[in-house]
């Protein structure tokens, strides 16, 4: 039976941190041009923020206990 | 070497591929042995939401507005951090009603209601149908293609001259009709669920990522030498470096913004993705690797698609070859046969999939929530009457398919040219974000009425009809220009893609922005200005208490009678009576009822039965077909109510239930210790006994010695007799004093002991004492001393206890004094506060600590009673004790052993007494 506890409420706040990283302004910051090896900066940080979040979000889910 | 024969041939392959998965899937699902039953078949069925779009289109997307493509993927990514509130409760909701279709929830939700699942489902299907198109034209598209290979060519001859028969992707989808049919209506199932179907779209998944990343790796590191090298070039190039950023001219933050809004709530309700991630759904932990496997997924189907976008635009750089075919078209200009194959496949397979699954959960739809309920209303079709529906029901959703294929491919035809494909499907995603309100508010807020969430769905429709479906018939020339230029009838304010003059929007967003605010708005609105009916607050609180309430709740809100063999038949029309008498066997095991002993059937039955209906022909229909044999007493919205107080009741009653639990035990525990005060004063009564028995022996023994001593020495010396006779005088005075004592006491005790209370003067009581005992005194040669004042205030006592007391007192002092001559008594009378209070003063041995805690207690002697012989009964005391506790006095000892012992009692003055000793004086005076 699953139960939202407190591994919940860190999915919903995984939520909310990724609406705000990924939506101006955040984003705009990186969003002007530059490269990190050869790739454009915006495109680095978006691929990033968006497997932070899916690691977070395997981390919050897979972890043991409540 | 790509002959059209070839491509077909790998085609037909690859379905029956598919077919030979879902036979499989569906064999071991009836042994038993689910293989869709572990959560990496669960997330790899929820990639169901990558198709066509995903596949061709993202990269079309890219090309134009570079990394805008992304928030149809970022959308889902965040809304799966929600899916463990959402998702799970829609999941629960779903299999405790046996919801089966997206408009089955939203009727089931607002009290059951056909009408509101006919709109949802109209909805549903006219909204789905560009999205429909959008795979049909990447179907055809991709085909005319890779068909002319090795040729690159733009299949310009797509633009059909005839409709229908002389047109190719109408035969596609026929094609895909046909398959669908086969996938999904081969049989009817209760459930709706299809284990073989999701096998077969799962491996879809695995199919369309490998071949996107085939080709993704072959451009980036065939074409070109890896990721930096293709940005580099694309930096250089001037067409296409502001791709690389997030200009003005590719999109603003409020396009990302909406579409990344678009995209979460499409992903809980497109209606395939409704189907495959709640009605399909396994077991509801299979969500927990879902919500990030999915994810995953979705970022691994989109890293290749900006370096294939800028690969090709930089290799087409003509501009001649569409973006939307980059993935197609960049392995045909470099020869690459198989990977061309292998692209088209993986196109197939994503096209396919979608289809499949979107035209099944919409034909259940329409079948049971629009077709159903309309011929069940039509009397004259005497359906009612029909021993097995269950052909017509297949009938009805195979239909559905085939008008569903037809409706994309006219959509395809009269407006898919106008269009990109990202674009057709964005209309598709505006269209399901309708239900968002009716849905998440119904399972948040128990407030959502029927009539607020039809008024809701319906001016949402609308908004979106008028400000994004007829602005692509104007664009594709099936409307005139006229209408997006000057507005409707000329009407500029009303200039559907500048609504009332809002501009600054894309479409997408001006849509979403107006539809949702008719939406959210008569929604809320229409629901705050009424009161919700009796089953709309039953349904109300099943959904959203849904995580509190146990599936069987259902029945709680019904009342009715019915009889089994009328519900059986019932079932067994829609379901095939062989299926509805397992059914009823199965029920019949699970509650351990003897079946066909019952006749009336209970409303837990009669909720089961309805839910297996509501699983074949939705919940609306479900209701009528109950009811239609059920005598059904409808529910008052108090009864309603009055069921939902119930459930806060038994919180109450458990809370009192522990309350009393602690009273229970409190009780428990008084009287264990009144049972040891009992089990105490009963051991006392035995010592009291066996010591009054021991104290009578011991005169009585001597008496009896004494008198045989007489009666067997006639001879005996007079003297010698007359002090026996003495002794034994003495001795049947002590018993007869003892026996008086014990009766005394136990009169006193027991309060029976009369008492003549009048005013007395306490200085007499002692005076008359003394002289009374001077006697004593004068043999012992103690010295008595008096100290008393010169009046006292009268006290109310009995004369003769208190004398009796006093008696005690004196003679104990003057048998403990000290016998040498020295001995001194003395006694004092004084007034305190609200007391008069007497001393006797002796200079005898004295009590030891210990003792002076006993020697108020009965037959408690003081001194070794074993070696010497008593002085006195051991009563005398606690007598006195006794009676002066009755004046409302206290009696007590100060003493020092070796100094002197000190006696002292106080007799409450007149104004201090109580009124119990008021009571006993006016009874003593009567």
């Amino acid at each position: 039976m699953v139960r939202p506890g407190v591994k919940g409420q860190r999915l919903v706040a995984l939520f909310l941190l990724g609406g705000l990283l990924l939506n101006y302004p955040l984003l705009d910051l990186f969003a002007r041009g530059g490269e990190i090896f050869g790739i454009p900066v915006l495109y680095v940080y978006v691929f990033s923020v968006w497997a932070l979040l899916i690691a977070l979000m395997a981390i919050i889910v897979e972890t043991r206990g409540d | 070497m790509l002959t059209g024969g070839l491509i077909i041939l790998a085609s037909f392959a690859y379905v029956g591929l598919l077919f030979g998965i879902a036979y499989y899937g569906d064999k071991r699902a009836d042994a038993g042995r689910s293989i869709i039953a572990n959560p990496y078949i669960y997330a790899l069925s929820l990639a169901v939401y990558c198709t066509s779009w995903t596949f061709y289109g993202s990269v079309g997307r890219a090309a134009t507005s570079g990394i805008g493509f992304l928030p149809i993927y970022l959308g889902p990514t965040l809304m799966a951090a929600l899916w463990w509130y959402v998702m799970l409760k829609m999941i629960r909701i779903s299999k405790a009603n046996r919801i089966t279709s997206i408009a089955d929830f939203i009727a089931s939700r607002y009290g059951k209601s056909q009408t509101l699942g006919g709109l949802v489902t109209i909805i549903a299907v006219i909204g789905i149908v560009p999205y429909i198109a959008l795979q049909l034209k990447a179907i055809s598209t991709s085909f005319a293609i890779i068909r002319r290979y090795p040729e690159v060519a733009m299949p310009a001859d797509l633009h059909r001259a005839q409709l229908f028969l002389g047109d190719n992707t109408f035969y596609i989808a026929m094609l895909l009709a046909a398959f669908t049919i086969l996938f999904g209506t081969r049989h009817l199932d209760a459930t709706e669920r299809h284990e073989g179907l999701v096998a077969a779209v799962a491996f879809e998944s695995l199919v369309k990522l490998v071949a996107f990343i085939a080709v993704g790796l072959f451009v980036t590191y065939g074409m070109y030498n890896g990721f930096a090298d293709i940005f580099d070039r694309a930096e250089a190039t001037p067409a296409v470096n502001n791709l690389l950023v997030f200009s003005a001219e590719v999109g603003n933050y409020m396009t990302w913004a909406s579409l990344t809004f678009l995209s979460m709530l499409a992903i809980m309700f497109l209606p395939r993705q409704f189907q495959v991630s709640i009605v399909e759904n396994v077991d509801e932990r299979h969500l927990n690797k879902a919500i990030w496997l999915f994810p995953l997924y979705l970022l691994a189907i989109n890293i290749f698609v900006l370096p294939i976008a800028l690969g090709g635009l930089m290799h087409f750089s003509s501009g001649n070859i569409d973006a939307d075919t980059f993935v197609l078209t960049l392995p045909i200009s470099e020869q690459q046969a198989w990977l061309a194959l292998v692209a088209f496949i993986g196109g197939l397979s994503a096209a396919t999939g979608m289809v499949i699954v979107e035209t099944i959960a919409l034909s259940t739809m329409v079948c049971n929530d629009l077709v159903m309920p309309a011929l069940l209303r039509m009397k004259w079709l005497r359906l009612n009457e029909r021993v097995d529906l269950s052909g017509l029901l297949l009938g009805i959703r195979r239909g559905a398919i085939v008008v569903i294929l037809v409706l994309g491919y006219l959509y395809f035809a009269l407006a898919g040219e106008a269009y990109a494909l990202v674009s057709i499907g964005l209309i598709s995603f505006s269209a399901v974000a309708q239900f968002a309100p009716a849905i998440i508010g119904g399972i948040y807020w128990k407030g959502g009425t029927r009539l607020g969430a039809l008024c809701g769905l319906a001016a949402g429709f609308v908004v979106w009809t008028y400000t994004l479906l007829l602005p692509s018939f104007a664009k594709s020339g099936w409307l005139p220009m006229s209408f997006l230029t000057d507005g409707m009838l000329g009407i500029e304010l009303l200039r559907p893609q500048q609504l009332f003059g809002l501009t600054g929007f894309d479409d997408t967003t001006h849509c979403l922005f107006w539809s949702m605010l008719a939406n959210i708005g008569c929604y809320v609105g229409v629901s705050l200005l009424q009161r919700p009916s009796a089953a709309e607050h039953g349904q109300a609180t099943l959904f959203v208490d849904a995580l509190k309430y146990t599936p069987a709740a259902g029945s709680q809100f019904w009342r009715g009678s019915a009889s089994v063999d009328e519900l059986r038949a019932l079932l067994g029309r829609f379901l095939g009576p062989e299926r509805a008498r397992e059914a009823f066997n199965a029920y019949a095991r699970n509650h351990r009822i003897e079946s066909g002993q019952t006749h009336a059937a209970n409303p837990d039955l009669v909720h089961y039965a309805e839910s297996l209906l509501a699983g074949t022909i939705g919940s609306a229909s479900a209701r009528i077909m109950i009811a239609s044999v059920v005598q059904e007493e409808p529910l008052a919205i108090d009864e309603v109510m009055h069921i939902i107080d119930e459930a806060s009741q038994v919180l109450a009653y458990s809370r009192q239930l522990e309350q009393k639990s602690r009273e229970l035990e409190t009780a428990t525990n008084e009287l264990r210790m009144a049972n040891q005060r009992l089990q105490e004063l009963d051991r006392m009564k035995d010592d009291f006994i066996s010591t009054v028995t021991h104290e009578l022996r011991t005169p009585l023994t001597s008496i009896r010695a004494f008198s045989e001593i007489l009666n067997d020495n006639p001879e005996l010396e007079a003297q010698q007799r007359r002090k026996f006779l003495g002794i034994i005088i003495k001795e049947s005075e002590r018993l007869t004093r003892l026996i008086n004592q014990v009766l005394d006491l136990a009169k006193i005790e027991s309060g029976n002991a009369e008492w003549h209370t009048s005013d007395i003067d306490m200085r007499e009581v002692i005076e008359d004492s003394v002289s009374a005992t001077s006697q004593l005194f004068k043999e012992n040669a103690i010295e008595l001393e008096l100290d008393l004042p010169d009046t006292v205030p009268v006290v109310t006592a009995d004369r003769d206890r208190l004398m009796q007391v006093m008696l005690n007192l004196l003679s104990n002092a003057a048998k403990f004094c000290r016998t040498d001559g020295t001995g001194r008594v003395r006694i004092s009378l004084r007034r305190t506060a609200d007391a008069l209070q007497v001393d006797v003063a002796d200079n005898g041995i004295g009590i030891s600590e210990a003792d002076q805690k006993v020697i108020f207690e009965k037959f408690r002697q003081v001194g070794d009673t074993l070696t010497a012989k008593p002085q006195g009964s051991g009563l005398g005391l606690p007598i006195c004790r006794q009676i002066i506790g009755h004046f409302g006095g206290k009696l007590w000892v100060r003493s020092r052993p070796g100094v002197g012992a000190t006696f002292s009692f106080t007799i409450p003055l007149a104004a201090a007494r109580t009124e119990q000793h008021d009571a006993e004086r006016a009874r003593g005076v009567a």
